[in-house]
């Protein structure tokens, strides 16, 4: 019989921080300026230049930390560790190895096996290198330094996972608690959140781990789902045929679907990481965790929770709401106003996410205020407009946000509740559609749809259906 | 010299550090850091039992700044420092992977 194996897996993760001005110097993070011209001395590496530590990157550090279970190192400080690299123009990164600023932590994720921990051994603060680009016409290569010295976290996980599956639910939990935060957006394609897959197989019932390879360059679940399984087959393939995995650096290669080893023995890696001498230690008072404690906004797992009490929405709407916490601060404070959470649980299922998914929009972009969309229900559900017209004005809010009971006004979209008009329009579509009233008296059912659309065709959608409706059957008995 | 240097660590030094030595300059780094080791090697001499570790020089620590931008396009000037430049950025030998 075929020897079963497991594998493990472990990740370090990268987190782009939203602060706006670089981890050590006051240059700004804004993604997708011209190149170079957010550099200053310090994030060039220029000789004399001085870093100073941005405050708000400690807290967004710290704001995760606590986020994620993990004990604050009170004491912390920052090393160099040691490369050449032209995207790296100091030829070190700042980054902390002795004394990373969170460790001991976890969080939990739940896949179709049920619950299960997943541990962080780590988070430390680091810098971001700049960005090379080939250059075709020269054949050679151009740096771009706007992203040197953009604030980042490396989230390091304990090797507890066990399959892509676990890996997908670990980086969902650790971005939506991110997201919730505000301390980066965590987008996969975009690179403000990174994956580097460690990963090794061992024979199913062993404890000693087997030799790990780490991969790099995954920028989508498609990616890590696929690397992983290659991966795992690569090496149980070595194990097989009796040969030894290398520990190595492999690069992930998206269109080709494979990866291949990326550093050769000429440059092996030995970083002689040592206390950088220009940054001074950074100590964390109990009242500082305390005050980052106290500013923690609820998270997802404990909203749900909330939900589940407060609310009587269905749970996969709830689910889906508290994914964003734009969507659930716009649900609870429309909700808060106009006290019907299932009609706002509604909009934001259906028209909400239609929009957001048929123009490729993130729930960030979303205009409309909670207020308006509390005003949109009450105006639908005192009968002021129709349901349709309320779809049409909200489609229009949903970017514009406006006052929705001025716009139906100005734009004549209120419904019609003068009954004398109604009973003439409705006269004259029997009148010219005798076949049709006919229809219905011989006890067709679907003739009466007919009439209604015509009705509502006649008062340009502007009648209340459940009223023509009725006044119809009336007028056919 | 108690610290022997040897042949393959100066060369190992020497691509860590992206340097190329003649053999010259190799047996004069060999004798430099040995004589740097025995030093520092003075150090040992000292009973340092119940000191703490130090992890830095100066008695500060927290210095901070706020999330403030203040710099901003200095391009023409941090260019000047680039040994080649094109299309406004630095020009380097080909190093992107592939």
């Amino acid at each position: 019989m075929a020897k079963q194996y497991e594998t493990v897996i472990g990740l370090e993760v990268h987190v782009e921080l939203a602060a706006k001005t670089k981890i050590f110097c006051s240059c700004s993070t804004a993604f997708g300026g011209v190149p170079n011209t957010h550099t200053c001395p310090v994030c060039t590496g220029m000789p004399g230049s001085l870093p100073v530590l941005n405050k708000q990157v400690v807290e967004y550090a710290m704001a995760v930390g606590l986020a994620t279970n993990c004990s604050i190192h009170q004491y912390s400080k920052f090393d160099r560790k040691n490369y050449f690299y032209p995207d790296n123009p100091q030829n070190y990164q700042i980054s902390q190895l002795y004394l990373p600023i969170c460790y001991e932590g976890g969080v939990e994720i739940e896949t179709a096996a049920g619950k299960k921990t997943i541990g962080i051994h780590e988070i430390h603060m680091e810098e971001d290198a700049g960005k090379l680009i080939h250059d075709e016409w020269e054949d050679c290569t151009l740096v771009d330094y706007n992203r040197s010295g953009v604030p980042l976290i490396e989230i390091v996980s304990e090797p507890d996972m066990r399959s892509a599956e676990e890996v997908i639910a670990y980086l969902d939990k650790l971005g939506l608690i991110i997201r919730y935060l505000g301390a980066s957006d965590c987008k996969l394609q975009e690179g403000s959140m990174r994956a580097d897959v460690n990963l090794s197989v061992r024979e199913a019932g062993t404890e000693k781990l087997g030799t790990r390879t780490e991969m790099k360059n995954l920028n989508s679940f498609k990616a890590i789902t696929h690397a992983i399984e290659g991966e795992r087959i690569r090496q149980i393939e070595l194990l097989e045929e009796g040969k030894a995995v290398i520990q190595e650096t492999r690069r992930w290669d998206d269109n080709k679907e494979y990866s291949y080893a990326m550093r050769s023995k000429e440059d092996a890696q030995d970083y002689r990481y040592f206390p950088d001498p220009d940054l001074v230690p950074i100590i964390i008072s109990d009242e500082w965790i305390q005050q980052i404690r106290d500013r923690q906004p609820e998270l997802r797992t404990e909203k749900l929770v909330r939900y589940r009490k407060e609310f009587d929405i269905p749970e996969y709407d709830a689910q889906i709401i508290t994914e964003s916490k734009k969507l659930a601060d716009l649900f609870e404070e429309a909700t808060a106003i106009c006290k019907k959470p299932k009609k706002v649980s509604n909009w934001i299922m259906g028209e909400t996410l239609r929009l957001l998914k048929e123009r490729g929009m993130e729930p960030e972009e979303i205009k409309v205020s909670a207020g308006n969309l509390a005003k949109l229900i009450e105006l639908t559900e005192a009968g002021t407009i129709n349901g349709s017209v309320a779809k049409t004005v909200f489609e229009i809010m949903f970017q514009e946000n406006m006052d929705p009971e001025q716009y139906a006004e100005e734009k004549g979209l209120k419904t019609v509740h003068d009954e004398g008009a109604l009973r003439t329009t409705i006269e004259a579509v029997l009148a010219e559609n005798p076949q049709s009233a006919a229809d219905y008296k011989g006890g067709k059912e679907k003739a009466l749809g007919f009439l209604v659309g015509q009705t509502m065709k006649a008062m340009k959608g502007k009648a209340n259906p459940g009223a023509v409706n009725q006044m119809l059957k009336e007028l056919l008995q | 010299m108690a610290n022997i240097i040897s042949d393959e660590t100066i060369e190992y030094v020497g691509i860590l550090a992206k340097l190329e030595l003649s053999e010259e300059e190799k047996q004069q780094a060999k004798k430099d850091m040995g004589s740097i080791l025995d030093y520092i090697d003075k150090l040992n001499e000292l009973d340092t039992a119940g000191a703490e570790p130090m992890s830095h020089v100066f008695p500060v620590n927290n210095v901070f700044r706020e999330d403030v931008v203040v710099n901003g396009d200095d391009r023409e000037n941090m260019l000047k420092n680039a040994p080649e430049q094109k299309d406004g950025a630095y020009k380097v030998p080909k190093t992107v992977e592939n």
